[in-house]
């Protein structure tokens, strides 16, 4: 009979109405944003940041060495990086240049993830925070290096996967430097004794062969 | 001196009422709509001193009011200026002028004629003149388009509407509105009130009624003169700010008034529906019922999609028309029918009901004869 779908129509928005009382966790799938906040994907990224080792030390313990392949890499040019002049000592001990300004233009920024990807040193990581709304479009939203230094824990909190992934990267980095510096101390020793046993053997040889120089170790 | 002051309170009266109801049936209708479709509705609007309470978002409308009072008014460089400005203010003055003959509650009314529907229907029917000169002025593709659709729609949809009161007018007798209220008063054994739609004339009329009301306020499924996704927003695609807000209002004051014509000709008006209810003030009822038929209006709104033109005038003509023609003579019987007693009496219901249903399962086939589910020749 003409109109019974209407009735069924009826029936089935009428469940939906009542249902949406009934049963809201199921029918309500609407999240009220600033109060309740969705979870975000492991993978999400929104930012760059720049990691340091030492939260109360942000600077110093800045992960950057000032290459600028990010620069180069960035497609919207969103960074801005000036070098340093002198050199401080990494992680593993070696003396590197270090970003004087490293600026980044958010308003520029497309969230690619170019740069966390070339970078390296493990040094620009993508954020997850995303609420950097603020009045002023210029200057709020160009972040400069003391803004996007973020402590290494900050990056094991939103990626733990990727910080386990980085962090052994580093360690082994820094274990290889150790061996580095254990075997060429120990090679040092061994050119140390060797010299001195040289030496030794030069005192018992006859004065008028002391007087050439000892070998160098450079 | 005295008329004036009587004239001017029963306005600002009608005024703030139906203001009022209008500003809460919208935030009432965004919230119904938001639920059927499992979401939560506008529910962030507070009060500006007090941000932490938020009152359910129930002071959304006079948030909208401002907002919409606060717009820059555009008005198109081709557009005919007094027309575009006029039709507003027309439409918002003749939506209002229907509430005059409406009895809101026992002695509760503005104006008592003796032609009340008549005089109703006469300023009704200025919405298609309005919708039309808003359209015409605009000098708008669109809303030309909107405005031909709607003279269309409304011409198909008066004729229906005026023929669903008839029957009305037949049995009781008279043209004003609170006779027809008072000839629906008493109980049939003390518990079955004498309404209009307790009859069978009554539910055909009121259905007939109630379809041409939706095609006659444009609400969905006949929204065609606005339809979104077609013509943008039709007539009122060059409104804006205050203009387009007094069009928003005239629409839910054309629909209000014409539920609360339903109300006082086929659901008893301000009577109550029990002997024992009629303690409670009449007006309450009477608002009772105007608001749970404006509630079926927002579900059948959440519910139906729109039509196209050809079936929206099939349905007018083939449907609705001669289906409130055969309840005219049907309900002439009736009322000739009147003072038989006894056993006749059941034969008399009988007989009225089995004359409706035939003739709308008869029309509802010829109306559906040859439309089937449309299969798919190339896809699943």
């Amino acid at each position: 009979m003409l109109g019974t779908g209407i009735i069924k129509g009826l029936a089935v928005t009428a469940k939906n109405f009542f249902g949406t009382y009934t049963n809201p966790e199921e029918r309500m799938t609407t999240v009220s944003y600033p109060e309740e906040k969705a979870p975000i994907g492991e993978h999400y990224r929104s930012f760059p940041f720049l990691v340091c080792d030492d939260e109360d030390k942000p600077f110093d313990t800045l992960r950057c060495v000032a290459c600028t392949i990010c620069e180069k890499e960035c497609p919207p040019q969103c960074i801005y990086i000036v070098k340093s002049t002198d050199k401080k000592p990494d992680h593993v001990g070696k003396p590197q240049l270090y970003p004087v300004v490293f600026d980044i233009d958010v308003s520029v920024c497309m969230s690619c993830g170019i740069c966390a990807e070339v970078c390296p040193f493990e040094s620009i990581k993508m954020d997850k925070d995303f609420e950097i709304a603020t009045d002023n479009r210029f200057e709020d939203l160009l972040l400069s290096r003391d803004q996007l230094a973020k402590p290494n824990s900050h990056y094991q909190k939103i990626r733990p996967t990727d910080a386990a992934v980085s962090d052994a990267n580093l360690a082994a980095q820094r274990v290889a430097a150790e061996e580095k510096a254990k075997a060429k101390a120990a090679k040092d020793a061994a050119a140390a004794a060797a010299a001195a046993a040289t030496k030794a053997e030069t005192a018992e040889a006859p004065r008028a062969e002391a007087d050439t120089p000892p070998p160098s170790d450079a | 001196m005295q008329w004036l002051v009587h004239h001017l309170i029963t306005i600002v009266a009608i005024l703030a009422v139906f203001g009022l109801f209008f500003a809460f049936l919208t935030i009432i209708e965004r919230k119904f709509l938001a639920r059927i479709q499992n979401r939560r509705g506008p529910n962030r609007a507070g009060l500006p001193w007090a941000p932490k309470f938020r009152l359910w978002g129930l002071t959304q409308p006079f948030a909208d009011a401002v907002k919409s009072l606060t717009k820059e008014d555009i008005v198109p460089d081709a557009a005919d200026r007094i027309l575009h400005f006029l039709a507003p203010v027309v439409v918002c003055t003749f939506a209002l002028m229907t509430f005059a003959v409406i009895p809101f509650g026992q002695n509760l009314i503005a104006v008592e004629l003796d032609a009340g529907v008549l005089y109703f229907f006469a300023a009704g029917a200025t919405t298609e003149l309005t919708i039309f000169m808003a359209g015409w002025a605009s000098h708008n593709k669109y809303s030309l388009l909107s405005a031909m659709r709607a003279l269309a729609q409304l011409i198909s949809y008066e004729l229906p509407l005026l023929l669903a009161v008839v029957p009305v007018v037949l049995l009781t007798g008279t043209l004003s509105t609170m006779g027809i209220v008072e000839a629906q008063a008493g109980y049939t054994l003390g518990f079955i009130p004498h309404w209009h739609i307790f009859t069978p004339w009554g539910v055909a009329a009121f259905l007939v009624f109630f379809i041409a009301t939706l095609a006659e306020t444009n609400r969905s499924p006949f929204d065609l003169p606005e339809a979104e996704s077609e013509i943008i927003a039709g007539h009122l695609t060059e409104y804006s700010g205050f203009k387009y807000a007094l069009f928003f209002m005239a629409e839910y004051f054309g629909m209000t008034a014409l539920c609360g014509l339903g109300v006082t000709l086929f659901l008893g008006g301000w009577q109550a529906p029990s002997p024992f209810l009629t303690f409670v003030p009449s007006y309450l009822w009477f608002g009772l019922k105007l608001f749970l038929m404006m509630l079926l209006l927002i579900w059948i709104r959440g519910t139906l999609l729109r039509l196209r033109i050809d079936q929206l005038t099939r349905l007018s003509w083939k449907l609705l028309v001669p289906l409130a023609l055969v309840n005219l003579v049907n309900a002439a019987v009736w009322s000739l029918t009147a003072d038989i007693g006894g056993i006749a009496q059941l034969a008399r219901w009988g007989l009225s009901l089995a004359v409706i249903v035939t003739t709308f399962v008869l029309l509802g086939r010829r109306l559906g004869r040859g439309l089937a589910p449309r299969t798919y020749r190339y896809a699943p």
